[in-house]
């Protein structure tokens, strides 16, 4: 079994297309000032859509610490 | 610090990489790089990083070979697949893949493609399929749809577009498919496919370039592009699921051929053999 996930964002990275946003099914991301960032009430629910189709690796999953 | 993927795979010192925002050519290299990952990682698969070329020409696409972090060597316009026979055939134990643009393969590298494609000769050839040349500021490239306007064709464009993948399949290839940057999961799996065939393979990736043909063609931004992708392809799962009429306005993303043809490199070897045995 795969472990627990967490999604981590680098907004330092992202160039703001907007494509994340689009496709993630829970409409958990948005932009602010061209940068990527999770909503406030956002339900990200891991399924790793965003990090398949963002074109600068600037939002990932990364297993959780033990 | 990036994902372990990136870090693992790519030259981070090179990173955020120069493409556009939006620019379909980042999610089809991370593609290449998760394929040849899961590829690597399996204990039963002959592929190894240290045994692993990537070849390119020259293009947007084709600075991909400078961001990853493998054996690489970035060559010049069209030459691509030239450069990768000649490793191939020093070296057929090098697995060699070619990352390329559809200027590069199939304008001025058209003929070097069709001739890989007719030997057989075992590289993977990824085209980054972008309708256009994005490098050199949006002309008009062999993929680019009739109608569309480049800067080179300012009253659209009277040719006919270029199948790069029935293109490879009409001149032989062993191996065909077609991906695209919206189905990132299924173009890896085509990527794997393609690695592990033995003959010529092509995957012809739909990109997209946001900056020179999407906004220049009213068919938007990134995300726009990706849009019609996702509504206009669709997986061979979904795709022969469908009935022929409604198949016919949709594009398969999945194999297109796979034979057995026999590889030029192991054709080579057993000549060698036979010269050296006298017969
Ligand atoms: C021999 C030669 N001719 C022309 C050029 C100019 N040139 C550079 S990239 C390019 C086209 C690139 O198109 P494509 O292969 O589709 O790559 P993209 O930039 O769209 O990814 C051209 C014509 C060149 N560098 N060398
Ligand atoms: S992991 Fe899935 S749910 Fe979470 S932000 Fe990314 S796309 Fe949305
Ligand atoms: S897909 Fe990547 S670059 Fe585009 S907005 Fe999302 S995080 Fe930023
Ligand atoms: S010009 Fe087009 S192909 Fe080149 S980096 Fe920009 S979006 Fe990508
Ligand atoms: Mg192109």
């Amino acid at each position: 079994m795969a472990g627990k996930k967490k999604l981590v964002l680098d907004p330092s990275w992202c160039k703001g297309c907007g494509i994340c946003v689009a496709f993630c099914p829970k409409q958990a991301l948005e932009l602010a000032e061209e940068k990527v960032r999770l909503k406030p009430d956002g339900q990200c629910v891991l399924c790793g859509q965003c990090e398949l189709r963002c074109p600068d690796y600037a939002i990932w999953l990364e297993d959780l610490e033990e | 610090m990036p994902s372990d993927l990136i870090h693992k795979f790519m030259r981070i010192d090179h990173l955020p990489h120069i493409w556009c925002a939006g620019c379909g050519n980042g999610i089809i290299m991370r593609d290449v790089a998760v394929a040849l990952q899961e590829l690597i990682d399996d204990p039963d698969c002959r592929v190894s990083r240290e045994k692993t070329v990537i070849v390119s020409g020259i293009g947007c696409s084709s600075r991909a070979a400078g961001y990853m972090d493998f054996n690489s060597i970035h060559t010049t316009h069209g030459r691509a697949i030239a450069f990768a026979t000649g490793i191939k055939f020093a070296r057929p134990d090098l697995e060699v893949i070619v990352l390329t643009g559809d200027g590069d393969c199939s304008a001025i590298g058209g003929n070097h493609l069709i001739h890989a494609a007719r030997r057989n000769i075992g590289l993977t050839v990824i085209a980054f399929n972008n309708d256009i040349y994005g490098m050199t500021g949006g002309q008009y490239s062999p993929t680019t749809p009739t109608g569309d306007v480049a800067t080179t064709a300012p009253y659209g464009n009277i040719d006919r577009p270029f199948d790069i993948a029935q293109l490879a399949a009409g001149a032989g290839a062993s191996f065909t498919a077609r991906g695209s940057a919206y189905h990132a999961r299924e173009t890896i799996e085509l990527i794997k496919q393609g690695i592990l065939h033995r003959g010529f393979s092509l995957v012809d990736v739909y990109s997209a370039c946001p900056t020179y043909y999407g906004r220049k063609n009213h068919k938007g931004g990134a995300v726009e592009m990706l849009t019609w992708q996702r509504d206009n392809m669709v997986p061979a799962s979904r795709y022969y699921a469908m009935s022929e009429e409604k198949r016919r306005d949709k594009i398969l993303v999945g194999i297109l051929t796979h034979n057995d043809f026999p590889e030029y490199t192991q054709q080579y070897a057993q000549l060698l053999e036979r010269a050296r045995e006298g017969k």
